[in-house]
Formats: C-alpha cells, sequence, structure tokens
C-alpha cells in the first residue's frame, strides 16, 4: 500500500470510529485504497463497530408532537409519543435494524402446529420503572386493553382475530386466534401494544407514564418536551446515553436550524426540499432509508369507470413515476409497482417486471374498454403528504398523454380521513409502515376489510391471504405473496407511485449502527436505545 | 373619581357580556368545523365502533346546546372543565403556557416600550432630519415584514452565523432566570421589532401635532431648551393617544405570537390553542379565547383609565 493511500485508511478509519461513514462507504473506499476484502472487513470490525460509549444526554428534536397527546397506547397517535413509547415502555418484540424479528419483553415464541396458538416466554429480568417486575399478567392486560367492545383503542382492528390471550404462570402468555397467523409476532411490535403494568382488575395503569423501557420518565410536558433517564434494569443491550431528552419540534424550519446549531443532537424528518443543502454541513449526518411506507391511490373497483380492469391498468399505465419521485419526493423514494409490498419487507418478490410510464399502450386499453376521452376526477388534500396536490397535478400532466382527464380535487385537509378517504372513488392517501405484506393486505386488500380502500374483490387473492397467512414454510409464503403481488399488479385498484423514504439526521458525534431498522424513523424509533456519542 | 369608579364598573359589565357572547361563537364555530373530536383523537386509524367507544366515554352523544350549557353553567362557578381529548384539568393545562406567554410578553413589552417612546421622542425632536427619516424607513420595514420571516432573519444572523443566541426556545425545569433570557431572547426581540414601529410613530405624531399650540410657543419664547419643551411640555398633554397604542400592542404581545411561538418552539399559549383547535378540545379553545378577550378588553380598559388620570381635564370635570 502506497503511502497516500495509507493516509486514505488512516482517515476512513477516523471516520469510522467516528461513526460518520457506512460500512458500505468504508468497504468501498478501502478496496479502492488497494485493500483486500478480507483485510477491509477486519479493519472494519476492530476500528469502527462496537465501539459504542456509554455516557451523554442525546436531545432528541421530534416532529408531529401535540398538547393533547395521552399516555394511553390505545390512542398514540403522534410520532413524539410513538417514539416516547419505544423509548420508556417495552413491546413483546422488536424490529431488529437488519429488519429481522427480535426479542423485547418475550425471550422466545413458539407456534401450534396450524400457527393458531402462540406461546411467549417472557424474559425474567424485566421490570417496571417503579421497581415491579414484569409479568405474563401484564402482559394479558396491556393486550386487552386493545379488545372487548368499550375498548377504544385504534389497534382494536389488529387484534380482531384474536379469541382468548391467558397467562400460564408468571412468564408465559398463550394467544388463540380464530385461525391461523404466521406473523402474529410480528404484530406485537405494533405501536400501541406497548406493555403498561396491570392494575389488579385487569385494566391497566397507563396514566402514570410507567413502563419497563430502557428510559424512564423524569419530567415531562405533552407536546413540549420531556426529560428521561437511564432504566439501570432494562432488559436488552444498549441504552448508551444517561439521559434523553425528547422535544417537540413541529416547525420544519426549526428542527433543521435546531439541528444547524446544535440544540439538539438528532432529528426524527428533514424536508427534502432542502436536504441537498444539509449535506454540504460536514458536522451532520442524513440517513436516507427505504421503508415500507407508501403513497396510494385507490379507485373504487366497484364504481364507474373503474370496474374495468383495463380502465385500471390504463391508469397505473399513464403514470411517470420516475418523474414524480424525482420534483416531488427529491429522489427520496423507491418506485412503486402497484402491489403493496415493499422491498423494505420480508418476502419482497424482486422478479416482478417494473410497471413504466406507456400513454400509447394506456391509449390502447381505454380504446378495447370503450371508455377513450377517459374524465376521473382524483381527491388529494395537502396533509396526506407534502406535495400530495402537486403530485396529482403533475400525474394530471402525464395522463394527458394517455388522453385521459385526470380533474384534481382539492379537499379540506381537516377531516381528510373521514370524508374523503373510503368515500370518494379515487383518492391520494398515504400509508405508514407495516412489519410483513400480511399485515398490509389484511389491513387495506382483503375483501371484507374495514379500509378495503378500493373495494377490490379478488377471490384468488384472497384465498392466498388466508393460505399465506398460517403458513410457516418460509419458501411456499414467499411464492404466495409473489402471486398475490401479480394479481394485486395487474388486477387491483390501486395505483402506487412510490414507497417514501425515511430522511433523518444527527450530529456527526453520534454513532449509529451500520443497520438501522426502517419501521419507522431514527433507526425504528429505537434511537434512544440504539445509537451512543462517539465524542 | 366617583365617575371614573362607576365607568370602570359599567365598563367591566359590558366586557362580561363581551364573553358570553363571545363563548357562544366560539362554541359554535368549533362545532362547525368538519370531523369530530373523535375522528381527530383517532385519525386514520378510526373504525365505526372504537369512533362509537370514544364519543359515548366523551360525553359527544349529547345534542350541543346542552354540552354548551353544561360547560356555561361550570364556567360561571370558576370551573373551566376537562379537556376532552386528554381529561386533564383546563386550568393545569393552560397556567403554565399562560405565564410563559405572560413572560415572553412581558420580557418584550419591558424592551419596546421604554425603546418605542423614547424614539418616538428623539424622532419627534429632531423631525425630517436624515435620522428621522432612516428610523421611520427602519421601523415601517419591520412592521411590514411577517414575524416569521424576521425570527428566520434574527436566526440566520444572531444563532446558525454568529451563534450569539440559542435558535430554539425550549424551556427545561430548573433554568435559571438567566439561562431564561437567554432563551428566549430572540422571540422577545423578534416582538420588539413588530410592535416597535407602531408605538414610536404614535408618540411621534402625537408630540409633533402639540408643537404648533400657542402653550409650547409660549414655552419656546420664554426660552426651554427644545428638549424640554418636549419632554415637559408636549408629552403630558400626548400621553392619552400614545397609551391607547400601547395597549394595542401589549394586548397584540399576548394573543398574536402564535408564529413567533411555532419559529422559536416556544410552549405558550398560541401553541395550546392550535393544537386544540385541530383536535376540537373545546373547553381548552373556549378558554384561550377567554382569555385573549379578557386580555383586550382589560387592557383597552387600562388604556382608557390612564388616558384620563394623565389628562387634569377629564380628571377634574367641570
Amino acid at each position: 500500500m502506497t503511502k497516500k493511500n495509507q493516509e486514505l485508511m488512516n482517515r476512513l478509519a477516523e471516520a469510522a470510529r467516528a461513526g460518520s461513514i457506512s460500512r458500505r462507504s468504508f468497504m468501498h473506499y478501502s478496496l479502492a485504497a488497494g485493500m483486500t476484502a478480507t483485510a477491509a472487513t477486519g479493519l472494519w470490525t476492530t476500528k469502527a463497530a462496537a465501539q459504542a460509549k456509554r455516557g451523554g444526554t442525546f436531545r432528541w428534536g421530534i416532529h408531529d408532537g401535540n398538547t393533547s397527546d395521552t399516555h394511553d397506547p390505545g390512542t398514540y397517535l403522534t410520532r413524539v409519543m410513538i417514539f416516547l413509547a419505544h423509548t420508556h415502555r417495552s413491546y413483546l418484540t422488536m424490529i431488529n435494524g437488519d429488519g429481522s424479528l427480535g426479542p423485547d419483553l418475550a425471550d422466545s415464541w413458539e407456534a401450534s402446529v396450524d400457527a393458531s396458538e402462540w406461546t411467549f416466554t417472557i424474559t425474567s429480568n424485566a421490570s417496571f420503572h417503579s421497581g415491579r417486575p414484569v409479568t405474563a399478567h401484564d402482559v394479558v392486560a396491556s393486550l386487552n386493553h386493545h379488545r372487548g367492545d368499550a375498548t377504544t383503542s385504534a389497534a382494536k382492528a389488529l387484534l380482531s382475530d384474536v379469541t382468548d390471550i391467558k397467562a400460564d404462570g408468571d412468564h408465559t402468555v398463550v394467544v388463540t386466534l380464530t385461525g391461523g397467523n404466521a406473523d402474529f409476532p410480528w404484530l406485537m411490535t405494533d405501536y400501541h401494544l406497548a406493555i403498561c403494568p396491570a392494575n389488579d382488575d385487569g385494566t391497566i395503569d397507563w396514566k402514570s407514564g410507567d413502563g419497563s423501557g430502557p428510559y424512564k420518565i423524569d419530567a415531562g410536558e405533552f407536546g413540549v418536551q420531556f426529560s428521561l433517564s437511564r432504566h439501570d434494569g432494562w432488559h436488552r443491550e444498549g441504552a448508551y446515553f444517561d439521559k434523553v431528552e425528547i422535544i417537540t419540534l413541529n416547525d420544519p424550519n426549526a428542527r433543521q436550524t435546531a439541528l444547524v446549531t446544535g440544540d439538539v443532537d438528532a432529528v426524527s424528518l428533514v424536508e427534502l426540499k432542502t436536504m441537498a443543502l444539509l449535506q454540504r454541513d460536514p458536522n451532520i449526518v442524513i440517513h436516507n432509508i427505504p421503508s415500507a411506507g407508501a403513497i396510494t391511490m385507490p379507485m373504487h373497483c366497484d364504481t364507474a369507470p373503474f370496474d374495468n380492469p383495463d380502465v385500471r391498468n390504463a391508469l397505473k399505465l399513464a403514470m411517470n413515476r420516475d418523474e414524480i419521485i424525482e420534483k416531488i419526493a427529491f429522489g427520496a423514494a423507491t418506485k412503486g409497482n402497484d402491489f403493496h409490498h415493499s422491498p423494505a419487507q420480508p418476502y419482497w418478490p424482486d422478479d416482478i417486471p417494473q410497471r413504466e410510464y406507456d400513454p400509447d399502450q394506456a391509449k390502447s386499453l381505454l380504446k378495447k374498454a370503450g371508455a377513450e376521452g377517459l374524465s376521473v376526477s382524483l381527491s388529494t388534500a395537502d396533509s396526506v403528504y407534502a406535495g400530495a396536490v402537486d403530485m396529482a397535478v403533475l400525474y394530471a400532466e402525464h395522463a394527458k398523454a394517455a388522453g385521459i382527464d385526470v380533474k384534481v380535487v382539492r379537499e379540506p385537509n381537516d377531516g381528510y380521513y373521514s370524508d374523503v378517504w373510503l368515500v370518494k372513488p379515487f383518492t391520494l392517501v398515504s400509508w405508514g409502515a407495516r412489519p410483513t405484506p400480511d399485515v398490509m393486505y389484511t389491513l387495506a386488500y382483503k375483501d371484507n376489510a374495514a379500509w378495503n380502500e378500493s373495494r377490490w374483490q379478488n377471490e384468488r387473492f384472497n384465498e392466498l391471504l388466508l393460505q399465506a397467512k398460517a403458513e410457516l414454510d418460509d419458501s411456499l409464503r414467499a411464492e404466495m405473496y409473489r402471486e398475490m403481488a401479480l394479481l394485486a399488479r395487474d388486477d387491483g385498484g390501486t395505483i402506487i407511485p412510490f414507497f417514501n423514504n425515511f430522511v433523518y439526521a444527527n450530529r456527526a458525534n453520534v454513532g449509529t449502527p451500520e443497520n438501522l431498522a426502517a419501521s419507522w424513523e431514527n433507526d425504528g424509533a429505537r434511537a434512544a436505545s440504539r445509537w451512543w456519542f462517539t465524542s | 373619581m366617583g365617575d371614573l369608579l362607576g365607568l370602570v364598573a359599567k365598563r367591566l359589565g359590558f366586557g362580561l357580556l363581551t364573553l358570553l357572547v363571545i363563548s357562544v361563537i366560539i362554541f359554535f364555530m368549533v362545532e362547525l368545523l368538519p370531523g369530530d373530536i373523535a375522528q381527530a383523537v383517532l385519525g386514520q386509524g378510526a373504525t365505526e365502533e372504537n369512533l362509537a367507544a370514544l364519543r359515548e366515554q366523551m360525553g359527544l352523544n349529547k345534542p350541543a346546546v346542552v354540552r354548551y350549557f353544561e360547560w356555561l353553567g361550570n364556567a360561571l362557578t370558576g370551573d373551566f372543565g376537562t379537556s376532552i381529548v386528554t381529561g386533564e384539568r383546563v386550568s393545569t393545562i393552560i397556567t403554565e403556557r399562560f405565564i410563559n406567554t405572560l413572560f415572553l410578553a412581558a420580557y418584550a413589552a419591558v424592551i419596546a416600550v421604554p425603546f418605542a417612546v423614547t424614539l418616538g421622542i428623539v424622532v419627534a425632536l429632531l423631525r425630517n432630519t436624515l435620522f428621522d427619516r432612516v428610523v421611520n424607513v427602519l421601523t415601517l420595514t419591520s412592521i411590514s415584514s411577517p414575524e416569521f420571516f424576521l425570527g428566520y432573519i434574527l436566526i440566520l444572523y444572531l444563532a446558525v452565523k454568529t451563534g450569539m443566541f440559542p435558535a430554539i426556545s425550549s424551556l427545561r425545569p430548573g433554568m435559571t432566570f438567566w439561562e431564561l433570557l437567554d432563551r428566549t431572547f430572540l422571540p422577545a426581540l423578534t416582538l420588539v421589532l413588530v410592535v416597535t414601529a407602531h408605538m414610536m410613530r404614535m408618540t411621534r405624531a402625537a408630540i409633533i401635532n402639540l408643537l404648533a399650540s400657542p402653550y409650547i410657543e409660549m414655552a419656546r419664547l420664554k426660552g426651554a431648551p427644545p428638549w424640554k419643551v418636549i419632554v415637559r411640555h408636549a408629552l403630558p398633554n400626548a400621553w392619552a393617544p400614545i397609551i391607547n397604542v400601547i395597549a394595542l400592542n401589549l394586548a397584540y404581545l399576548i394573543t398574536g405570537v402564535v408564529l413567533v411561538e411555532v419559529v422559536f418552539v416556544y410552549p405558550g399559549i398560541g401553541q395550546a390553542l392550535v393544537d386544540a383547535v385541530s383536535k376540537r378540545d373545546f373547553p381548552i379553545v373556549q378558554s384561550c379565547c377567554l382569555i385573549f378577550a379578557a386580555t383586550f378588553i382589560l387592557l383597552n380598559l387600562a388604556a382608557d383609565v390612564a388616558a384620563i388620570l394623565t389628562n387634569p381635564r377629564l380628571r377634574h370635570p367641570k
């Protein structure tokens, strides 16, 4: 190795130690500098990884917090509460940095042969911040909080297949389902299903803000900020910071300025418009993580003209996704292919051809359907996604080339999800990331789902959905999801322009693991327990 | 003096009536917003079943008029109710926020009022000079710019480029008074820039108006220096309009700071109001609006009383 390359290697190693370079870039530059892959891997391991240091106060600026937030896990809605929940409470399972499913309160879990009964073994060394150990009874009460007639929980639909939850001793929980569900442990990562201390009457005490997560709340005000300190009895690895401060920063400019001036160490969302400018600041590291969150455009398949698959496919072909991603998402997105299954989820079929912009084919499909000169109204609102209205207008321009007249209707932001979504026949919707294809399809594509936003009824798709749900063999499941993807793509009523990336940032002195979870921003909302200060 | 007390009592009575009318208007405006609280709380995750459960739990199934009079009955006994969304007492939610807002308003007023009045006197003294013109242009520019723009400019130069002051004013428990002043300097300065022009120009105009009066001529002829003519002779008679403008601006410092609060992430009452409106949390919206309305009524009353007290002719009517 030449002297110049040696210098480069030193700088790379320094950057790796400081956490300001990813493993992939490190390997790339190391190989360019003339190292062998084995040597570079070894160097990364010794110099960079596992350098997590304890200490410091992590000041975390999070978008979307509200004065009217509460600790009730059933009505968690804002990002601040979701991130706080992952910091001061625990779940049964968690999504690891590499996207796999890992243990949180449950050490292990196993299913009956037909996957309709799940047994979770609760770790014996977890405790609430009040000092009381976490037992199976707390888990049962916490899950039951989202069930029954009187519940106000938004997670009720998620647990609708559950028929019984019971504790078997202090450390075993048995859940019985109406049918097989191989993804059930994945469902336990849903942000509503936080474990709270049980009261004697089987309800939970959510008001006190007690939890068994890595940090305990010392003081806080909803919509403003929370101060937390490390919970020494936490049952998992990590929690390097001594203290964590969660600060509500709703204004994009305030968030960015606070990061630039060092008033916070990390922020949960970077405005895409200014991402390129922020990238120039050497003190700031930006993460651009493909997620399973999606923008969808459902068309009601039972309403003319969308009741004809040719019309639906013409509308899918009439979109120039590349231009939309470039101009609306500023490149921070993964191209959609009209099935709601993202590369960030397990079982993603990678061999399905991408649907491209093809106005000519769209025209011929319309001709075949006898729907030439098609005119449709697309309802949207700016609150759905930053740039949603612009995106609809851009799509209308693309569709013109296919002879389709798309009228963009700008709806009020307030009440969009009650008065427009599921009501108007052609809308633009934003979906948060769901952990598995089954959860997503069951929620919004199953024939009888309350949120079947495109009112799509496809017998084969629904048959496969139930089969795949109960299938414990991974390769068979993957094959079924591939077929379902093709059905959704070619017959379904939903246009999926793109899956949006999570774009967030931290100061350069914050160390982050090689893999960042894609379930939420900031490492699956778990930055507080997974990140550390390098200096 | 008896007349003055009578006036105050009469005005307070009208004030209460005004508040009552405002509370009716606010209630039905919130009712008119599309969607309801249950939908706002559950968001995209709402289903018919849990919406119904939540409405039942929040007592939203009663007719609007019944809910209004229930609220009014409690309010008359001094109980402003609990937040529909969180169940927390409205007084606990609002008190601290209101103190923060008052603090920021006081901070800005302590700087802005003496500064604007002094500046007004000085430009009246040096009227039609280059100094007068420059001050006028600068203050008019600052009042004509939107507050959030002024805030961003200050953040850019005083926080990002020079690092002299913190860019965000998030308050932490246990801060010392000096830390507090440092943290909130930029929002206070923004507000100062917004309100100065109005008060300064009124001071200038009121004084210049009087300078043509015979008694000012008399003062000049007897050889009083120009600053004394203005401060001793003109100013006492100019107070009434100046005080009115100061009162208006003080009210603005309390009620009009929502944008400044958002830009600087300052936990004041404006932010609480915006959050409550987005959730249709009527008791909080109502309380915030009534506080704002009461602020205007009381400050206007105070301005009238002060104007009477500073004017001997009004103080001792024949």
